[in-house]
């Protein structure tokens, strides 16, 4: 049923995108096959270890008065890290986007700087070592899906597993003993994880899965009631019952950040999709209508929202600045250039500095010009991600490909937004700069699916034996994926190449 | 084909019709997936537009918010300047170790307590540490010598220096005279204004409260709590009745107005004398002194209550509100730079019993020993008064000077003339009166004692007063003029006279600096 025939009116029947070149989709075998651009990736991942280790450097010599004698170590190993990510991309997704790896190997690098100098401001909470150790964990995992996820599409086929094992590790924590005061985290020995944080993955992977098998069923059915069109409960249950109880979870386990997300993604996706910009509407009413009770009568979600109106609130009242006055303060402090890496006093805050709160840091230290820099990192993964998904053909890897940027965007406004208050608060880690090993993880995982897609959207079309030739113990539909992947032509609707994928 | 155009083909293919009806459109994946992307960007943009309102047009206002800690930490994040004595730092700055980096420490605090006041983490900063503040804590514009760069790097300018014009040895004199007895002594050199010294005891150590934490709030909770009222600058702040040391500006109005052509004259006065307007008659301390139609010189020796009650009143209440304001009385806003209480003589005086009692410093007259001291430095400069001041210049970390003080001249309360017989009126009082323990040898000194009335009924202690300049020879001008106050002695009551308790003090003061 999904997408069963060629849609008449189709407008992709215009070609995949006007003022593409061509070569992405009518390549032929004759076609010389474009740069790989590792050459620029590599130069580009230099340039990101030398300016993180500069940026160690220059911590040391502003808060000691020199540069601290493990600068080189820790330029090395990042460096090291970095190149491994770096090979992988060579071996086994040569045409991939040049730009993915070395911004998120500068925004680790630079989180781990700031996560170091902060942990100079507390001398009995040293977590830059672990983040360490999660940013080796976060690069060994990219690398693992870089390597061993051989087509993407492979991920159609276990969208609902993927949901399902998601929904089951969100639900773990509840009956675990609560970690600051929320029920998000799975704790084991010194190490803790935020299943939530991974979920958002499986999540825009199954939206992604369902979305491009039912889209059209979607967006062309259903029934009327009064001026809307509906969907039908069957093309739309299945979808918004997983929403919903994931959505549940977060609010029971009062992850609101996550949950503002999942929504977030959860929209998104539907537009892009149906492109039913009424059903947007109707689910932002629908979730507002949700919101303003809890936001008045849920104490801790209460609390937060009139943070967020008036910040200065609890001066007036002589309890002190609260959170977010100290971090606007910092954002003040730092003005247009900042004070200097080690130089501010960010460190006021208290709590969560080094992880919800970092954003203020590099407010300060690095002042608007560095932040505007950062966010014009992030704004690159995400035109990029977007890009890949104009360029790929198939609909799943499109809908993944925006997805996954639309996923960064907004972790990126919500933490962002929050510490700024721009928005009400919602605590959550800010993508590979803050402390916090499940965020960083997922994120380099994110990474690392952006960089499959990318490849598969540049790489050129000709079967090339040694590529597409599985390894022992590929299974039969691996196989098939991978031809699909290398099949093609010009003729014909790309989206609907989807259909040689298996379903669950 | 339109959006439009599909809904209405679905509408009409009905609602139970199973699979895209034919025709219908549905937006593609290229187009939604470019407004998903502007969405995504229109997000990022309006951090950054919120993170510049935060950064640039707030910025000030969230810098100036009294609870940022920064401006705090910032003031605290280098060795405060230093205030010199003669040459001679007398504060230092210590590394805390804590957020706030740098503590004020002083190494003569309780000695020099009235002259700096202390610099406190926790409740801020008072007396030289608080008027020169800026200067101090580095932030006075005039301190920056590259401005402009130094705002754009951020780079924090040292505090500077506060050179004082206290003499070392005229304070400590002061300071162990006073010993442990209440009270307070004023230096000044006649003839610039420059405040030799500034005691006051019981005195206190302001290291013990320039920090932050427990122990701070423990000693500065016991130093408010305690009832000699250590932290209090009597030399400056706090007045007393300046009894028989008033006569002095009394004489000074009876000479300079012509109500008498000189000191050796015979005044017309009664001894009792009952002012007109009521039925107490002013007496003397001593009923042996001659102080009947006394001249102003015998009067002043034996401290005379009936000559100068009689006088003042025959002078006129305007006229000696005059002479008194002429010698610094009623300033309200006196700054040396550090504020000076106001010392009062009534201009509202309309009964003779009144004005009898004020012209012998009692009644409403109040002074600050300070205000004391300019009397004394008026006589001794010849007549004229310079503004006492307290700074002689302060400078940047590296020496160059911000700001030199000058010497100013207030007025000229008394001719030099006039100022002469008045001299010699005090130097009478010291060679053979009432304040004979003044005497130094080799040296000319003249003073007045003075024993003010204190409390309800005058059931209190009184005070004892001593006012004096000294020179070391008739033509030589007066290095130094003092006045000393001793409040509440534990002495018995007939041993209180500034004879006794004060003049000896003054004396101290006095060889200090004579000593050079």
């Amino acid at each position: 049923m999904a997408g069963a025939a060629p849609v008449p009116g189709d407008s992709f029947a215009d070609g995949p995108f006007a003022g593409e070149p061509a070569s992405a989709s009518a390549a032929g075998a004759a076609t010389p096959a474009p740069p790989t651009r590792r050459g620029v990736e590599l130069v580009l991942v230099v340039l990101a270890v030398a300016i993180a280790a500069y940026g160690y450097a220059d911590v040391g010599s502003n808060m000691d008065g020199k540069v601290p004698s493990d600068t080189l170590r820790y330029g090395l190993g990042l460096g090291a890290l970095a190149l491994l990510g770096h090979l992988s991309i060579r071996w086994r997704a040569r045409y991939a986007d040049p730009l993915l790896l070395p911004i998120a190997v500068l925004l680790n690098g630079l989180g781990l700087v700031v996560i170091y100098r902060l942990d100079r401001s507390t001398p009995n909470d040293s977590t830059a070592p672990t983040q360490l150790l999660w940013s080796t964990i976060g690069v060994g995992l990219f690398i693992a899906v870089v390597l061993l996820l051989r087509d993407y599409r492979v991920l159609q086929r276990y969208a609902y597993v993927l949901a399902l094992v998601t929904l089951l590790l969100m639900i773990v924590p509840i009956f675990l003993p609560a970690v600051y005061g929320a029920k998000i985290w799975i704790k084991i020995g010194s190490l803790s994880f935020q299943p939530g944080e991974i979920a958002k993955i499986a999540l825009a992977i199954f939206f992604a899965s369902y979305l491009a098998r039912h889209r059209d069923a979607l967006a062309l059915t259903g029934r009327r009631v009064w001026r809307l069109e509906l969907p039908r409960g069957r093309n739309l249950g299945p979808i918004v019952l997983i929403w919903l109880v994931s959505a549940a979870i977060l609010f029971l386990e009062q992850d609101l950040g996550t949950l503002l997300i999942f929504f977030g993604l959860f929209l998104v996706m539907l537009y892009v999709a149906t492109g039913r910009i009424g059903w947007i509407a109707v689910g932002l009413v629908l979730v507002g209508l949700a919101v303003v009770p809890v936001a008045l009568w849920e104490p801790h979600v209460h609390v937060r929202f009139v943070d967020w109106l008036d910040p200065m609130r609890t001066i007036r009242l002589g309890q002190g600045p609260s959170q977010l006055a100290q971090s606007m303060f910092a954002f003040a402090a730092g003005g247009l250039l900042g004070t200097g890496l080690g130089l501010g006093h960010s460190y006021l805050i208290g709590f969560a500095m080094k992880s919800d709160w970092i954003l203020a840091t590099f407010g300060e230290e690095i002042g608007l010009v560095g932040l505007a820099a950062l966010f014009l990192l992030y704004a690159i993964v995400v035109v990029r991600g977007f890009r890949t998904g104009r360029l790929l053909r198939d609909p799943f890897g499109r809908l993944l490909a925006i997805g996954l940027s639309v996923l960064l965007a907004l972790q990126v406004f919500v933490v962002a937004g929050g510490v700024t208050d721009l928005i009400p608060l919602t605590g959550m880690t800010m993508p590979f700069l803050a402390q916090g090993g499940s965020s960083l993880v997922t994120n380099w995982i994110l990474i690392a699916l952006l960089v499959k897609l990318s490849d598969a959207a540049r790489r050129p079309d000709p079967p090339v034996p040694q590529l597409i030739t599985p390894p022992p113990g590929t299974d039969a539909a691996g196989l098939a994926t991978s031809r699909g992947a290398g099949g093609g032509g010009g003729d014909g609707d790309p989206e609907e190449e989807t259909q040689g994928v298996p379903r669950v | 084909m339109t959006r439009d155009g599909a809904k209405r083909r679905a509408r009409s293919g009905g609602p139970e019709r199973s699979g895209p009806p034919p025709g219908a459109v549905r937006l593609s994946l290229s187009r939604t997936g470019r407004r998903a992307g502007l969405f995504c960007l229109v997000l990022i943009l309006l951090l950054l537009a919120n993170a510049t309102r935060l950064q640039v047009f707030q910025a000030k206002s969230l810098d100036d918010n009294a609870a940022n800690r920064r401006n705090v930490i910032a003031r605290y994040s280098q060795p405060r300047g230093d205030i010199l004595v003669a040459g001679q730092p007398v504060t230092g700055s210590k590394k805390t170790g804590g957020t706030l980096a740098y503590q004020r420490t002083y190494t003569d605090g309780a000695l020099y307590a009235p002259v700096t006041g202390f610099s406190s983490q926790t409740y801020g900063n008072t007396l030289l540490e608080g008027v020169e503040d800026a200067i101090l804590s580095g932030q006075d514009s005039r301190l920056s010598t590259h401005a402009v760069w130094d705002e754009i790097s951020r780079a924090q300018v040292p505090g500077g220096n506060v050179f004082t014009t206290i003499n070392p040895k005229a304070q400590r004199a002061a300071f162990q005279g006073l010993g442990g007895k209440r009270g307070a002594v004023a230096a000044i050199e006649p003839a610039t204004g420059r405040i030799l010294a500034l005691a006051s005891t019981p005195s206190y150590d302001p290291n013990g409260i320039t920090g932050v934490g427990q122990a701070t709030v423990a000693d500065w909770t016991r130093l408010n709590a305690d009832t000699t009222q250590p932290m209090l600058n009597r030399a400056l702040r706090q007045t007393y009745p300046p009894g028989s040391t008033f006569k002095v500006v009394t004489l000074a109005a009876a000479l300079q107005n012509g109500l008498y052509s000189g000191i050796d004259v015979p005044t017309n006065s009664p001894d009792p004398y009952t002012p007109k307007d009521t039925d107490h008659a002013l007496t003397n301390e001593s009923a042996s002194d001659a102080c009947t139609n006394a001249t102003l010189n015998y009067a002043l020796q034996v401290s005379c209550n009936t000559v100068f009650g009689k006088a003042g009143v025959d002078v006129g209440a305007q006229n000696m509100v005059k002479m008194a304001e002429a010698f610094g009385f009623n300033q309200s806003n006196q700054t040396i730079p550090v504020g000076v209480a106001r010392s009062n003589f009534d201009t509202d005086l309309t009964s003779e019993a009144f004005l009898a009692l004020s012209s012998i410093g009692q009644y409403d007259t109040a002074a600050t020993p300070l205000e004391m001291a300019q009397v004394a430095a008026a006589v001794a400069d010849n007549g004229t008064l310079m503004r006492p001041r307290l700074l002689d210049k302060v400078t940047r970390s590296d020496g160059t000077t911000v700001q030199s003080f000058g010497n100013s001249r207030f007025g000229q309360p008394v001719s030099a003339d006039v100022a002469a017989q008045i001299q010699q009126a005090m130097v009478n009082v010291v060679n053979s009166g009432t304040g004979t323990n003044a005497q130094i040898p080799g040296a000319i000194v003249g003073g007045k004692t003075g024993t003010a009335q204190n409390g309800v009924g005058n059931s209190g202690t009184p005070y004892a007063w001593f006012i004096s300049y000294a020179k070391p020879s008739a033509s030589a001008a007066s290095p130094v003029a003092v006045a000393v106050v001793i409040e509440d002695s534990n002495a018995n009551r007939a041993d209180i006279s500034g004879g006794g308790l004060a003049a000896p003090i003054a004396k101290a003061v006095m060889q200090a600096v004579l000593s050079g």
